[in-house]
Order: C-alpha cells, then structure tokens, then sequence
C-alpha cells in the first residue's frame, strides 16, 4: 500500500470551484446585469427627477396620525401572520425532521416507512414557500376583502414553508445526540424534541425567527400594494398620487421598524446565550 | 436481563466492520467489563446491547428476544428498560441538571408526564437522590454548561440511576473523572446493579478498574472477543498481548501495580465465570 501524498479532495475541491464560476457567468449574462448602464446621463438624471420628488417630507399632523396607524397595522400584520406561521411550522419542521425519528435509530427495518411519509410533507414546506406571498395575498385579497386579514395569511402560509425548512436544517445541524439519546431510552418524537433539540436549538430558532418577523415587516409592504393593508397600501397610493414627500415620510417609519425588528433580535440574542 | 450474542456483525454505514462475529452470553444480575485498544468494538456492542444500533446479521436476543423483531411499541417499552451511560454524556448545554436527570424515565412516563415536567419538573426529590449519590446534589438546579466535563459526565451517569434500568450498560462511564472520583463512581454503579440485581455491562479505559470491580473481565480486539474470564485469571501477558496494537504500556488509571482481587472460593473454580464476589 502506497501512502497517500497528497490532499485527496484537492481535485474535486478545484472541480467544484471551476463548476460553480462555470454557472456563474451565464447567470449574469442572462440577468441583463451591467454596471455601466447605471452611470450614464440619462439614466442618472432619471433617478435624480424622481429622488428630488421625495423633497419637502410631508410631516402634516393628518398625515402623520395616519402614518402611524399604518405602521401599527403593518406591525400588526407582520406579528399575526409571522406567529401563525411559527405554529404551522414546528409540527411540519418535527414531522420532517430525521434526528427526531424513532426508526431511524439502528436503524429499523421499517426505516423506509418514515421517509415515504417524510417526503410529501417536504413536498408541501416547498409548495408553501415557492409560491410567492405576493400572488398568495392577491389569492386571499379575492377571499377575505381588502385589508391586513390577507395580508396576515399570505405570511403565514408562505413564512411556514420558510421557517419549517430552516427550523427543521437547524434541528439537524445541532447536536443530535441528546436527541437521539431520548428515542434510545424509549422516549417519543414529541419527548425528544422538547428534552434534546429544543435546548440545543432554541437560541438559533429564536433568531432566525425574529429575522422573518423583520422580513415579514418589509414584505407587508410589497403586499400593501395588492391591497393588503398597512403602510404599503397607503405607500401605493400616494406614489400613484405623485406624492414623493408623504413616500419618503413612510419610508422613514419604516426605516424606524426595521431598526425596531434588529434591535429586539440583538436583545433575544443576548437573553437566550 | 439476560444477553445472548452469537456470530453477530456489525457493518457500521461508511462501511467499517465494527463487530465480527461476536461470542457472548451474559446472564441476569451478571456485572461484565469490556476492554481493549481504541477501535475494538467496545462503543458498538454497548450500542447494540442498547438497541441504538441493528446487528448486520448473526443473532442477537435481550431476555431471550431479538429486539429488531419486537413491534414499535414493544421496542420503544424495551429501550424504557436499557440504560446506556455515554462517555461523552448527551446532555445539551442550556438545560438544567434536574430535567437532565429527570429525562432519563421519560419513556417510563408517559406523553403528558413528560411535557408536564418541562412546566415544572415532576420529581425534584428524585433527581436530587440520584446526584446526590454522585456528589452534585447542590447543582440540581444549574445547567449544564456551568459543570466541567468530569461533573458531566456524572450528571450522565445520574440520569441513567435515576432511569432505573433492568440493563445497565456504561461507555467509559469514568474517562474523564480523577482516580478517585472514577472509582467512587464505578463502585455506585456496582452497588446499584448489586442492589436491584440487574445486568450491568460497562466498557473501560483503566483496566485496573475493571479488575478490581468486576467479576468477568471481556477483552475485545478488532471486534471480536479475544478474553472472557474472571480477573484473577487475566494475566498481564494477556493484556499485553491484547493492547499490543496500541499501545506497549497497560491502559490505567492509577500508579500501583495492576491489583487482582484475593482469589474466592468460586473464583478458583474453573469453568463458568462466577456471579458474585
């Protein structure tokens, strides 16, 4: 036996490399990305026109009452639609979730049987998430009406897909010993998450979560102009009334949210290590 | 619990043989430990004892049933009666040492025992009597990232007291303790296995350990079972010859000189290893 000289991941390290920047370049050519387009004349002075109509802010009392309760509502959609998705996501994230399967320990020879009724639970994280929450609220817009209600639901459905494949990549990623370690002395699914994952997870689980409820906020927005509510309805309307002041005051509350969401998210942090 | 092992491998998934063929039977209340060099298959066979692990074939019967042929049920009752001590105790950082211990009867207890407890912890008294015995009663309610690793590794071996087993299985239960600490700990195991009179299997480091505790002593190497005798009759030659792989000096934990308990009256028996001392 020959000993080995070198690394021997070296050439499919190299390989991958040269995979990954092979993929790369077709990317951008297709997406039509050029730097330059950006800095010529015209196109600057276009940006220029638009950005100049955000100057005065409008900051009349009326307007800012309103402001205000826009922002709420979209805290509210975003807290609402975030939490339910949590609740539709954990069970999905333990159902799909292989350290927390019995079978899987020895592995059984019914091991195949979690995995057939594993799959199509993944198969509906990806249908949740892959469907834009854009095209989600203007499906429930036509349901529930106009306002935050759709709004709230669109996040949830969509965020669920979200939060179920992350929570249950972070159940995995942990250390799935003490876990593992429940199942062997006959604990159940439910017994091992609670006593071995959670403990181990949680601190991550709570961060990623808070960084949703932060996303949440931003695509609240995006789905105020279908007619979800919150201050992205109000945002739609006044960038179709040509008001560049009363945009610009709503894009400095949201600035204010999103300070909020981090603030909170670095507090969470510090509490749970 | 009584253990028959026969002819029994185990291909471990990225495909290393971990056990061949192995030979072993153990009856009821038996105390047994297992040595031998890093790699010998000592951690496996405690996993396949355990049930954490399914033999690739040869027979395998715990109380004269093979566990892999048992409904989900009947298995998951079965684990609720194994206890396996891990030599680097699975507990994770942020939980207290009262749930920790407390998790060791959860499959005992049932689905809303066990959640309840994590509201508040079912049997603080419990889980203080079983450190207590492990010298870290005043930590009950610390978590377990504030212990070092040899206070772990006893908040390990207090989970599986607290389980109370019929089939007490230990990896390495004392690797990281101090002599002292090492022996104090293995003796509690003795007299908890002595006590209830259940099976207790534990793999060893120290070989002066084993032989000063334990009835049987199990040399394995590269799977297999190379000894299988009382201690007064494992010679250094014997262990020499059994860690040659590894290692030219004998693995243990003290500065004396390899000590064998004073021959009994069944221990000078030939034939059948003796069931008590």
């Amino acid at each position: 036996m020959t000993a080995v000289q070198r690394d021997p991941v070296l050439v499919a390290r190299v390989m991958l490399t040269v995979a990954g920047l092979a993929l790369l370049w077709p990317a951008i050519e297709l997406a039509e990305f050029d730097p330059r387009q950006l800095f010529a004349a015209g196109n600057l002075q276009t940006m220029g026109r638009f950005l100049s109509t955000f100057f005065p802010m409008a900051l009349g009392a009326d307007f800012l009452g309103l402001v205000l309760r826009s922002t709420l509502e979209t805290l509210a959609l975003a807290t609402a639609g975030t939490a339910l998705a949590i609740v539709l996501a954990l069970p999905l994230a333990m159902a799909v979730s292989e350290s927390l399967s019995i079978s899987r320990v020895g592995p059984a020879r019914r091991v195949w049987v979690g995995r057939l009724l594993r799959a199509p639970l993944r198969a509906l994280l990806i249908f949740m998430r892959s469907i834009p929450e854009i095209v989600w609220a203007l499906l429930f817009v036509r349901a529930v009406g106009l306002g935050p209600a759709a709004g709230v639901l669109a996040i949830a459905i969509n965020y669920a897909g979200m939060l179920g494949k992350v929570y249950f990549e972070i159940f995995e990623a942990g250390d799935t010993r003490p876990a593992r370690a429940v199942l062997e002395t006959g604990g159940g699914r439910v017994h091992a998450f609670f006593y071995g994952v959670l403990p181990v997870a949680l601190p991550e689980l709570v961060s990623y979560s808070v960084y949703r409820w932060e996303c949440a906020i931003r695509a609240s927005v995006v789905m105020g102009f279908v007619g979800a509510g919150g201050l992205g309805q109000q945002m739609e309307l006044s960038m179709r009334m040509l008001e560049g002041g009363e945009v610009s005051t709503m894009l400095v509350a949201f600035f204010a949210l999103v300070m909020l969401a981090d603030a909170l998210s670095a507090l969470l942090r510090k509490a749970l290590t | 619990m009584n253990l028959t092992l026969e002819a029994l491998h185990l291909v471990l998934p990225g495909g290393h043989r971990a056990l061949a063929g192995m030979l072993l039977d153990v009856s009821r209340g038996e105390r047994i430990a297992v040595i031998g060099p890093s790699g010998a298959g000592k951690t496996s066979l405690l996993r396949v004892l355990g049930t954490a692990l399914r033999p690739s074939s040869g027979k395998l019967a715990i109380s004269g049933v093979d566990p892999w042929s048992l409904p989900a049920g009947a298995l998951r009752h079965l684990r609720s009666r194994i206890g396996l001590i891990h030599q680097a105790p699975p507990l994770p950082p942020r939980q207290r040492l009262v749930t920790a211990v407390l998790a060791g009867r959860l499959g005992a207890w049932g689905f809303v025992k066990g959640l309840a407890s994590l509201a508040y912890p079912a049997d603080i008294d419990g889980a203080r009597a079983a450190l207590a015995r492990l010298d870290l009663a005043d930590r009950l309610f610390d978590r377990c990232d504030r212990l070092s690793g040899g206070q772990l590794q006893r908040v390990g071996v207090a989970r599986v007291l607290y389980q109370k087993p019929d089939l007490l299985l230990a990896d390495e239960p004392v690797s990281s303790l101090d002599p002292q600490l090492a022996d104090q700990t293995v003796g509690e195991l003795h007299r908890e296995a002595r006590a209830r009179g259940v099976t207790l299997v534990a793999s060893l480091h120290a070989v002066d350990l084993a032989l000063k505790w334990f009835p049987r002593v199990v040399g394995l190497r590269d799977g297999a079972v190379a000894f299988d005798r009382p201690p007064v009759r494992v010679t250094d030659a014997m262990l020499r010859d059994l860690y040659a792989t590894e290692t030219p000096v004998i693995p243990v934990q003290g500065v004396e000189p390899l000590q064998r308990p004073e021959p009994g009256p069944r221990a000078t028996r030939r034939g059948a290893p003796p069931l008590c001392r």
